[in-house]
């Protein structure tokens, strides 16, 4: 694995690996002593093209934990909607020497590019891009599935065979829906995507889920968990593309509310990628309820995004050991 | 200086038997297996196939205001090597060829440069802004002689204005050229509304955002009983509402770029923009639609859409790239190798899409017509049995955004003849100043 662009770029054994190495870094974040050396002498940079303050302190300690030395780039405003500015911001990144650029970007295909333009020589992370992919989101929620769901004891080694989530909202402008389709696909779990129709794109007939529009319908089904998206109240104006015609008909019918978390199996699961909007998709008795993992996602988080840096970085470091070895025998 | 003759040895004209062509005066001078001359310069034309020069309908030169991404004199040029002989260029300039001052100004930077002849196309509209109708009857008068008017890149979506527009031109029997695309369903759209589009997370670009404004305009067409061109049409749905308009006698012609024949949106995958194009590449569904309909002469005829653009327009994330790509250079080898090769087409079909029709569209009379003694001089050489690799850093356009870098296509152009002057020759351009001092 030389970049983490797609969630579709996982195999199976790829995606365990990271799980169980994402298990590893939580163990050590449970100690007194939460830094490890790691990646000393190496640098990562959080290239930010748009805002996300959760995901950049997410990415920045994980970085931070495994000892790397941190660049904050934050690209957004003035004249960065120009793409010529992605070329002369990885350039200049190029020539400060970074080892691993983490890249959030409003342009869906932006880290594609940046990996594959030569602009960079590091390992890209892609942080989030436009409505393609947010991979280390899809994987901090299938560690976290993994976690609640998959039965006592260490879950190491384990997939997500047999689970049914359920991800409910605006699935069409949404990464995170884009890659959990994918990742949890990969693992084995069963996915049904929730919204109203004009929220589905044109095309999702060719992706590993099924579709409902009646979200009572979809709870009806006993999923094991529920995933639900954040939805932009803008959406429902002209200029937002009309794709509802109210936020009170949206939340009657597509919302997370205390009668609907009721009528949830017992041991199901609410998961939401943040930031919530209450009382839009989800209200305070749901986020707030027991059974919603919300904040522990943000925790995993940060164990998925070292072990994703981890296996990045040190991947190269492992193979000049092994050629190392064969030298010396 | 007498203008050189050529004698054009043992020529295939459409693809035919063989004979000899002599050219001289600008014109075809004589035909037959006999024809000598020793003046002449001697084209050896064993295996090469003679048509008529061709001619484009849809090529965006760029000048006045991108000389950066071409020039006239670059863009006829690569017309030139592509086997053209006239072009018709498009409005979307700046200034917008919306005046006969502008249009007088193109067309003279096209006789001054002597490649290819340039037709300007005038705007529809005032600076292509869809408001109000710009002086059609001042360029159809003009020194240009405008025939051809579209807002192409935009399209004329008002469907007052649409209807104004086909019933002004009447009068100097202009043919409004139709980009269509209805402009709320494909805002800040990227790329072709379907399954790559949902997985790639790039807005969607609907067909029937192209499909409707075809249906619109075709019966409007018929209201008022004017003449309409559909630009580049792309999807098997627009193929569809053609055929159903001429088989009720609406006078409508349509083309297709050659990219549209041979690409398809899985091309979007790596996020090159390269790709990116208006209207975007579709399914292999539309290639094959577009592909019979060319074939049972639904479409008329295939014009490149060549737009050039800057490196710098391109070597970006995909939505911040411009649309387009170039086209002239390539044109010839798509038709060949999509339609010639697969036997869909007969070289004399070639000459009617890509020379004939467009000619009459554009209501050019000294180009797209027959090859006979006493006609002008406008032909390409085609050898059909070389196969190449395109590379767009040896090409005439000055931009590099050729979709076929490095594919291998069939056929290329040997010699291109502008009025009895060689513009090609071998392969290459032949030395510009002869060219210029025509
Ligand atoms: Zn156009």
């Amino acid at each position: 694995m030389k970049h983490l662009l797609s969630a579709a770029d996982l195999s199976h054994k790829q995606a365990v690996r990271i799980l169980d190495t994402a298990g590893q870094m939580a163990a050590t974040q449970a100690r007194e002593i939460k830094k490890l050396p790691t990646l000393r002498g190496r640098t990562v940079v959080n290239l930010f093209f748009e805002d996300s303050t959760r995901t950049r302190i997410s990415f920045e300690t994980a970085a931070k934990r495994l000892s790397a030395d941190v660049i904050n780039f934050s690209a957004k405003g003035s004249s960065v909607s120009k793409g010529e500015s992605l070329k002369d911001t990885a350039l200049t990144l190029q020539a400060m020497g970074a080892d691993a650029v983490v890249i959030r970007h409003h342009a869906s295909g932006a880290p594609h590019t940046l990996a594959h333009s030569g602009w960079t020589h590091g390992a890209v992370v892609n942080a989030g891009d436009g409505m393609h992919q947010h991979p280390t989101q899809a994987l901090l929620d299938a560690y976290t599935l993994r976690r609640h769901l998959t039965g006592a004891g260490d879950p190491s080694g384990r997939d997500l065979a047999g689970l049914r989530v359920a991800i409910v909202g605006d699935v069409l402008h949404s990464r995170v829906a884009r890659s959990n389709v994918q990742l949890l696909h990969t693992l084995g779990a069963d996915v049904t995507l929730v919204a109203p129709p004009t929220l589905v794109p044109v095309g999702v007939e060719a992706w590993p889920a099924e579709v409902s529009y009646d979200l009572d319908a979809a709870i009806d089904t006993k999923p094991d968990a529920i995933m639900m998206l954040r939805v932009q109240r803008e959406r429902m104006s002209s200029a937002g593309g009309g794709f509802f015609p109210s936020p009170l008909e949206y939340t009657r019918n597509y919302g997370l509310d205390a009668r609907r978390l009721a009528a949830m199996p017992e041991h199901a699961i609410v998961l939401h990628p943040g930031p919530m909007n209450r009382g839009l998709e989800i209200s305070a008795e749901a986020a707030d309820s027991p059974r919603a993992v919300i904040v522990e996602q943000v925790a995993n988080g940060v164990a998925v995004r070292m072990a994703v840096l981890y296996l990045l970085l040190s991947g190269s470091g492992a193979t000049t050991e092994t050629n190392e070895t064969k030298v010396d025998a | 200086m007498s203008p050189r003759k050529y004698l054009l040895q043992n020529v295939a004209p459409y693809g035919g038997a063989r004979t000899s062509v002599l050219l001289a005066d600008g014109v075809i001078a004589a035909m037959g297996a006999d024809v000598s001359d020793d003046e002449a310069t001697i084209v050896d034309g064993r295996g090469l196939v003679l048509l008529p020069g061709l001619v484009d309908l849809h090529t965006h030169l760029r000048e006045p205001g991108r000389e950066d991404a071409e020039t006239i004199r670059t863009g006829t040029r690569a017309a030139a090597m592509g086997g053209f002989t006239a072009v018709h260029a498009m409005a979307n300039t700046t200034p917008t060829q919306d005046t006969a001052g502008v249009v007088e100004q193109v067309w003279r930077l096209g006789r001054e440069a002597g490649w290819a002849d340039v037709h300007p196309i005038g705007a529809v509209t005032v600076g292509l802004e869809g408001e109000r109708l710009a002086e059609l009857g001042a360029m159809a008068d003009s020194q240009a002689q405008v025939r051809v008017f579209s807002d192409d890149g935009k399209c004329v979506h008002d469907p007052v204005l649409m209807r104004r527009a086909l019933e002004y031109v009447k009068a100097f029997d202009g043919v409004v050229a139709q980009h269509a695309q209805e402009p709320r369903l494909t805002e800040n759209a990227q790329m072709h509304e379907g399954v790559v589009s949902a997985e790639l997370g790039l807005a969607g670009w609907p067909a029937v955002a192209e499909e409707a404004i075809i249906a619109r305009d075709v019966l409007l067409a018929e209201h008022v009983g004017s003449r309409l061109h559909v630009c580049h049409l792309s999807t098997a749905g627009s193929v569809e509402i053609i055929r159903w308009a001429k088989s009720r006698g609406i006078d409508v012609t349509a083309e297709v770029t050659p990219h549209h024949l041979i690409l398809t949106d899985e091309l979007a995958r790596g996020y090159d923009p390269t790709f990116k194009v208006n209207p975007p590449l579709r399914t292999q569904r539309d290639v094959e639609a577009v592909r019979a309909g060319l074939a049972d002469g639904t479409i008329d005829i295939v014009a490149t859409d060549h737009a050039p653009h800057t490196r710098e327009d391109k070597d970006c994330e995909w939505a911040a790239a411009a649309f387009g790509m170039t086209g002239l250079e390539t044109a010839l080898s798509v038709v060949q190798e999509t339609m010639v090769d697969t036997g869909r087409l007969t070289w004399a079909d070639v000459a009617r899409v890509l020379s004939e029709t467009p000619a009459k569209i554009g209501r050019v009379s000294d180009h797209g017509r027959p090859i006979a003694v006493g006609e002008p001089a406008n032909l390409v050489l085609v050898d059909p049995d070389v196969r190449r690799v395109v590379n767009p850093d040896e090409q005439a356009t000055k931009s590099g955004n050729s979709p076929f870098r490095g594919r291998e296509l069939s056929g290329c152009v040997v010699a291109t003849f502008l009025r009895g002057r060689a513009t090609v020759l071998d392969g290459a351009s032949c030395d510009e100043d002869v060219v210029v001092r025509r």
